[in-house]
Parts: C-alpha cells; sequence; structure tokens
C-alpha cells in the first residue's frame, strides 16, 4: 500500500522558507501570489495490513513534531 | 569519586571534541565519548553533553533523527533519573525532539545561517548551570547555526517564564527565537538546552571566557571533587 503523509507548519507558525519562496516568485515576476508556505511530503511503501492506529503512531512519533507541525495521511491505492 | 562525564557523538556532531575538552579543562574530570549507536552509558555519570553539529545531516528535521537513537534512549533515562544534561546547539535541537525539552527550534527567521558572537542576558542565576553568573549579567557567546529560532506556544512561553527556566537570552535578535530565547530548563532544572556555544568561551585564546562559568557552576552545583 502506497501512503502519502503531507507535514505542514501549524496555522500561526512563522515559515520564513515559504516568505522567501514568496519573494522568490514576486522576483521572477509572478503577480497575485497571496501567500506561500512550505511543507513536507513523505511518500511510504507500507504492508497492506497496516493499520490506521500504525500510520498514525509513525506520524506521531517521528515524522511531524506536533508543536510545529501538522500532518495529514493519504492513503493512495 | 572524581567528576564523570559523558559526550554523545552522533554522526555528523562536529562540536564533540571542543566540548569533552572544556568538560575536562574545567572540570579535571573524566570524560568518556559515547557513541549514538551504543545502548548504554557509562556508570556513575554525573553529566551528560550533546554537542553540536549536524547530526544525521539534518535529515527530516534538526535532531529528529538523533533523538530516537539507541543512546538517546539511555539519556532520557538518565535524565529523568537527575542526571545533569547540557545540550548545546544541535544537542538543544535533540532535546527538544526527545521530549526532554519544551518546544522546537526552526529555520532561522532570516533563513541565513548566523554564525558571530552574540550578547547574551544570564535571565535565571539559580539554576545548576548559571549559578556562577549573576542575574541580568551581559555574557558574549558565539553562536552558530541555521536552525535556531525557538519556538513554543504562548501559554508554555508563559509558564516557562514564569517557573525561571528561561536561562538565557539574547541581548539583541539573532534568529527570530520568541522572546529572544537562547536557553531553557527543564521543569526540574537538571537538564538545558541552549544554542549559543559556551564551550568555545572558555579561555582568552578563544576570544574569551564567559562560558566558562556555565561548567564551574555545574561542578559546583554537584558537588563532587574535582
Amino acid at each position: 500500500m502506497k501512503v502519502r503523509v503531507h507535514v505542514s507548519l501549524k496555522n500561526g507558525v512563522l515559515d520564513p522558507q515559504g516568505r522567501a519562496i514568496h519573494h522568490a516568485l514576486e522576483g521572477l515576476g509572478f503577480e497575485g501570489v497571496n501567500d506561500v508556505r512550505a511543507g513536507r511530503l513523505i511518500e511510504m511503501d507500507v504492508a497492506d495490513s497496516t493499520t490506521d492506529a500504525a500510520l498514525d503512531e509513525m506520524c506521531r512519533k517521528l515524522l511531524a513534531n506536533q508543536v510545529i507541525e501538522n500532518f495529514r495521511i493519504e492513503k493512495v491505492a | 569519586m572524581p567528576f564523570t562525564a559523558a559526550v554523545i557523538t552522533f554522526p555528523g556532531s562536529n562540536c564533540d571534541r571542543d566540548m569533552a575538552v572544556a568538560i575536562e579543562k574545567i572540570t579535571g574530570g573524566t570524560v568518556h565519548r559515547v557513541w549514538h549507536g551504543d545502548a548504554e552509558l557509562p556508570a556513575g555519570l554525573d553529566f551528560i553533553a550533546l554537542p553540536g553539529g549536524f547530526s544525521y545531516g539534518d535529515y527530516l528535521r534538526s535532531g529528529a533523527m538523533a533523538a530516537r537513537s539507541p543512546v538517546m534512549q539511555a539519556v532520557v533515562v538518565a535524565a529523568h533519573r537527575g542526571v545533569t544534561v547540557l545540550g548545546v546547539c544541535n544537542g538543544f535541537q535533540v532535546l527538544t525532539e526527545a521530549g526532554l525539552l519544551p518546544g522546537a527550534l526552526m529555520r532561522n527567521a532570516g533563513i541565513r545561517f548566523v554564525c558571530r558572537d552574540v550578547p547574551l542576558v544570564v535571565e535565571n542565576n539559580q539554576s545548576l548551570f548559571t549559578a556562577r553568573y549573576t542575574a541580568g549579567q551581559r555574557i558574549t557567546i558565539p553562536v552558530a547555526h541555521h536552525d535556531g529560532n525557538y519556538f513554543a506556544d504562548a501559554e508554555t512561553l508563559d509558564r516557562l517564564e514564569g517557573e525561571g527556566r528561561v536561562a538565557f537570552r539574547y541581548g539583541e535578535p539573532v534568529n527570530g527565537s520568541q522572546r529572544d530565547i537562547a536557553g531553557v530548563l527543564n521543569a526540574s532544572g537538571n537538564v538545558l538546552g541552549m544554542m549559543p556555544h559556551p564551550e568555545r568561551m572558555i579561555e582568552p585564546a578563544q576570544g574569551g571566557s564567559d562560558g566558562r562559568a556555565l561548567f564551574e557552576s555545574v561542578l559546583a552545583g554537584l558537588g563532587v571533587a574535582a
């Protein structure tokens, strides 16, 4: 089973990388970009028997730091 | 028993030798060098130091992989048992990732790596690590980091300040840290994490010796023969 874990910064946490990307886009002449937030995508291939609880625990224990980050688990077929 | 310390080396640590030399020179004690894959720490430790560097190449998040290494399981147990633990720079990041200290260290607000001497204010001189400083003392210690931007929610920050757990604050903006926090203590006061490098300021040849008192404080506080 393929699983994607989307890790993003929580609302209210300043994202210096997102801000730098935003400035760079503006520097390239792209207009109308209101905000940019940078996150992380982790793709995993796991046994079909892997439970939702186990995936959730992987995120909590390692893949995301819940002090600053949220995560979303997406199962891709 | 002489003062007995351990300095942990992770793959990518690069301040471990400086840390070991500082501890040896100031305390006159024995310093064990411990590898990240060791599941057990030497017996009879008074002090554990997690050095600066870029453990595991900062993969995933700074300190994230190191915090899950075998030796850190032993460090967490030792810290809960009351052993004194100091984490500097990457060591601070590892301590937050391991859950021994609150908050997280994010990319510097200005994006750039910051490498320079910075003014620090000793906020709390009642701790095991700071007793040889005076309250409000301004000292100079170098920083060298990309991810030193301390973040915690407002409630946590209020609690830290209320409990006197902000050990050091930057004397000027350095990296965007919430409330200019440079170093924090755990609730029981035996764990300190800080981004600046006290081990790089222990004698005049290094440009100053303001970091010395931190190690002297620990030595005196533990009451162990030097």
